[in-house]
């Protein structure tokens, strides 16, 4: 019998000829010559593979009729296996293709192995769970630099799974493939940890607590059993940049629960110390926000939050951070998949068959891949490209906030570097303006600190996003401070301030087209006149992204505006008409008047301000020690 | 060769990157006796407005094969960066620019949570914004 399998040539190459003897010393102490039944089934049933397959394999390896697995049954197992894997149907002939590895699932490393006998394992297991992860994360940590980011280890720790939610999470762990489930395996680890520290989320604790101990009930049965490594990071499921639907439901828990609304940010502070407590050294965790903070306003929303964690996690299993951001995690992606999980459960919960649930969600991201694929550099920032409605959104608010000079050279910047794009209307506002920009933007806060601070900014943009949410969805308009706030001066000129407003809109909507203006802008005179506060500020916000190139001539248009009418009404014949534009210029002559009043009032108010800051500064320099050098 | 450096407000400090690295510490000497001038023009504005053109210092003092750039923020912030003479064709507003990005990539750092205004620069896409940038110039 033995030479009846022996007689077939087995081809197997160097990897897998490692792995197999490897297996197979695992499954059969050295001094035996064949494997022990029972650590060979668990190997067999962490394949992942039903039984009727598994049985067929046995049968057709020659294990049945032989009676034991000898190490020529057991290679021939494997390869089985891996066929099967791959969706090849158990035949003999099958194994003679070239098959990647067969793989288990809740497998160990072999260095978890050196370190720890089954005895050991066991008393690891069910020790507490905070104490046992932290070594465990400790030894991560130590691993992490040795391996490559291949296949993590599965976490051995898992709390007595107490909670009938402990059943609901069986299937779904079953259900995930192996490398997903190992990376769970080992989220559960440092979930426990965070739990444990700052979390008492309940409920979801004792699932994240249960879902650990479910997936050590499979390494309960596979203790020897060695998890192999996909042989190429092309396999889909493997990638362990990938958030799965557990992981985001886990991360989007978690936000809940430092910031309640799902569309708002987490300050960084907040995120700070709730990273803090994952143990990680500073330098990484601010490399991981720098990586996860795309668009660097110092606050994170949901989808950079779960990059920020997964990057956690992930490092926490031994991974190394990347150098930018994998494609993965960035923000426009997590959000598109988060917009549709649905859809997504099915993709990457099919699960039957790695390979094919591979190749759907593969071409589900090659979409994204290949826009970031022409991106040259590394930085994740330069994801530009693929923020359609954000860019537009961002472009607008620079143009909103970024006086013309500003918005000047973010562009021309921009030309140099897709990067600098990322727009910056947080901006350099306080280091930008001259006092006429400051005025004609009018919306930054004219009272002193005027400089935001990080806190500042970050505070506002929590404002503001709750104002802008229901104007726009999950886009980050945090920095165009809402009208209605930075205006307190215009209040009292608003009213007058109107008319010239209005015109000065119609004017703005027709810059190219001052031929029609005799009609039209009489039309807008006559319409506009009674125009209500809301209605100037609507406008204002809604049109100034198109028009604040045109804000600065405003001014000047202003007052080129009864220039220009008079000229108009020449053609003009009828006397309603010419007594309108009459009207219509001495309306302008108002306007006007009344912008100088503004004018004067807004220089007034400067001056004061002037005058505080040089009281502060004063003060400031009385208060700093005299030896500066 | 040119060299790029960041102070902090007490004058220490906070990140320093030549390109290339020979003659460090020259460039060193060089950066730390432009300070004084750094300060000299700062206390010259005293109560002038604070805009884009006084953040930007301009050249400081020209030596003999080299040229000192300053720039400082609101808060005191100073960036100063030494390039070579011979690069005739670097004009102000390429400076600027640089120091504009600078500026971005420093505030960046500020945003996050994890950095402690007043250490030295570690970041990665700093590093990586400052070498791009100082490839440029040489």
């Amino acid at each position: 019998a033995a030479a009846g399998t022996a007689g077939l040539l087995l081809p197997l190459s160097e990897t897998e000829q490692q792995r197999y003897s490897e297996l197979f010393s695992r499954c059969c102490p050295p001094p035996e010559a064949a494997a022990g039944g029972s650590s060979v089934g668990e190997l067999f049933r962490a394949s992942q593979l039903p039984p009727d397959t598994l049985h067929q394999i046995t049968e057709v390896c020659g294990a049945k009729r032989v009676g034991y697995f000898g190490p020529a049954q057991f290679y021939i197992a494997l390869k089985l296996i891996a066929a099967a894997q791959s969706g090849f149907p158990v035949r003999i002939e099958s194994i003679k293709n070239e098959l990647p590895l067969p793989r288990f699932m809740a497998l160990k490393n072999d260095t978890e192995v050196r370190y720890g006998t089954p005895a050991e394992f066991h008393g690891v297991k069910f020790q507490v769970p905070h104490a046992t992860l932290e070594k465990n994360s400790y030894k991560r940590t130590d691993e992490g630099d040795k391996q490559e980011p291949k296949s993590p280890s599965m976490s051995p720790i898992c709390s007595p799974p107490a909670s009938p939610s402990t059943y609901q999470r069986i299937p779904l762990s079953y259900g995930y493939g192996k490398a997903r489930s190992g990376l769970e395996q080992q989220h559960g680890a440092p979930y426990e940890v965070r739990h444990s520290t700052h979390q008492p989320d309940g409920p979801s604790s004792g699932n994240y607590g249960a879902k650990s101990a479910v997936t050590c009930s499979t390494p309960n049965r596979s203790l020897s059993v060695e998890r192999e490594q996909q042989d190429s990071s092309t396999q889909y499921s493997d990638d362990p940049w990938r958030i799965t639907e557990e992981q985001r439901d886990y991360y989007i828990n978690q936000f809940r629960s430092l910031q309640p609304d799902l569309n708002a940010f987490i300050s960084g502070s907040v995120a700070k110390n709730f990273f803090t407590k994952s143990k990680l050294p500073i330098p990484e965790l601010s490399h991981i926000w720098e990586l996860s903070d795309v668009d660097c306003d110092g606050a994170l929303t949901l989808a950079e939050f779960c990059a920020a964690f997964h990057l956690v996690v992930a490092r926490k299993n031994g991974y190394q951070l990347p150098e930018t951001l994998p494609e993965t995690l960035l923000p426009e992606y997590l959000q598109a998949a988060c917009l549709k999980p649905m859809r997504d459960c099915a993709q990457f919960d099919s699960y039957p068959e790695p390979l094919p649930g591979s190749q759907q969600a593969r071409d589900f991201s090659r979409t994204e891949k290949s826009s970031a694929e022409e991106v040259p550099d590394n930085s994740a920032l330069l994801q530009d490209g693929k923020k359609d409605d954000k860019q537009a959104l961002k472009v607008s608010t620079t143009l909103k906030t970024i006086p013309k000079e500003f918005q000047h050279l973010t562009m021309k910047a921009a030309a140099q570097e897709p990067h600098a794009l990322r727009a910056r209307p947080r901006s350099r506002s306080y280091s930008s303006t001259s006092i006429e920009d400051a005025m004609k933007k009018g919306e930054e806060p004219p009272t002193p600190p005027p400089r935001p601070q990080k806190s500042h900014s970050r505070a506002s943009s929590l404002d503001l996003n709750k104002v802008f949410q229901q104007n726009t969805q999950a886009v980050r308009s945090g920095w165009l401070p809402p009208p209605p706030p930075a205006l307190p001066p215009r209040p009292s000129v608003s009213q007058t301030e109107q008319p010239s407003e209005v015109e000065l809109h119609p004017q703005m909507n027709r810059p190219p087209s001052q031929a029609e203006e005799n009609s039209s802008a009489k039309k807008e005179v006559v319409l506009a006149q009674p125009p209500s506060k809301p209605t100037r500020r609507k406008l204002r916000t809604e049109a100034q992204g198109l028009e604040t190139p045109e804000l600065s001539p405003t001014i000047n248009v202003t007052s080129s505006l009864p220039a220009v009418k008079p000229h108009l009404p020449v053609q003009k014949q009828s006397s309603k008409q010419k007594r309108a534009i009459q009207t219509a210029i001495r309306k302008n002559k108002e306007a006007n008047a009344v912008l100088a009043r503004l004018n004067s009032e807004l220089q007034q108010q400067l001056k004061e301000v002037h005058k505080e800051r040089i009281a502060l500064e004063t003060q400031l320099e009385q208060l700093r020690p005299v030896t500066v050098l | 060769p040119s060299q790029c450096d960041l102070f902090c407000s007490q004058n220490y400090p906070l990140y320093i990157r030549s390109v290339p690295t020979e003659n460090e510490l020259k460039f060193h000497y060089t950066v730390h006796t432009s300070l004084d001038v750094v300060d000299e023009k700062i206390s010259a504005m005293g109560k002038a407005l604070v805009d884009q053109r006084e953040l930007y210092l301009g050249l400081l003092y020209p030596t003999e094969d080299y040229k000192v750039y300053g720039y400082v923020t609101n808060s005191k912030v100073k960036f100063v960066m030494v390039v070579d003479s011979s690069n005739t064709a670097l004009r102000d507003n390429e400076i600027r620019s640089m120091f504009r990005k600078l500026h971005n990539s420093y505030t960046d750092i500020m945003c996050n949570p994890f950095y402690n205004p007043g250490d030295r620069i570690h970041s990665r896409a700093f590093d990586t914004m400052v070498n791009s940038m100082m490839m440029q110039v040489c």
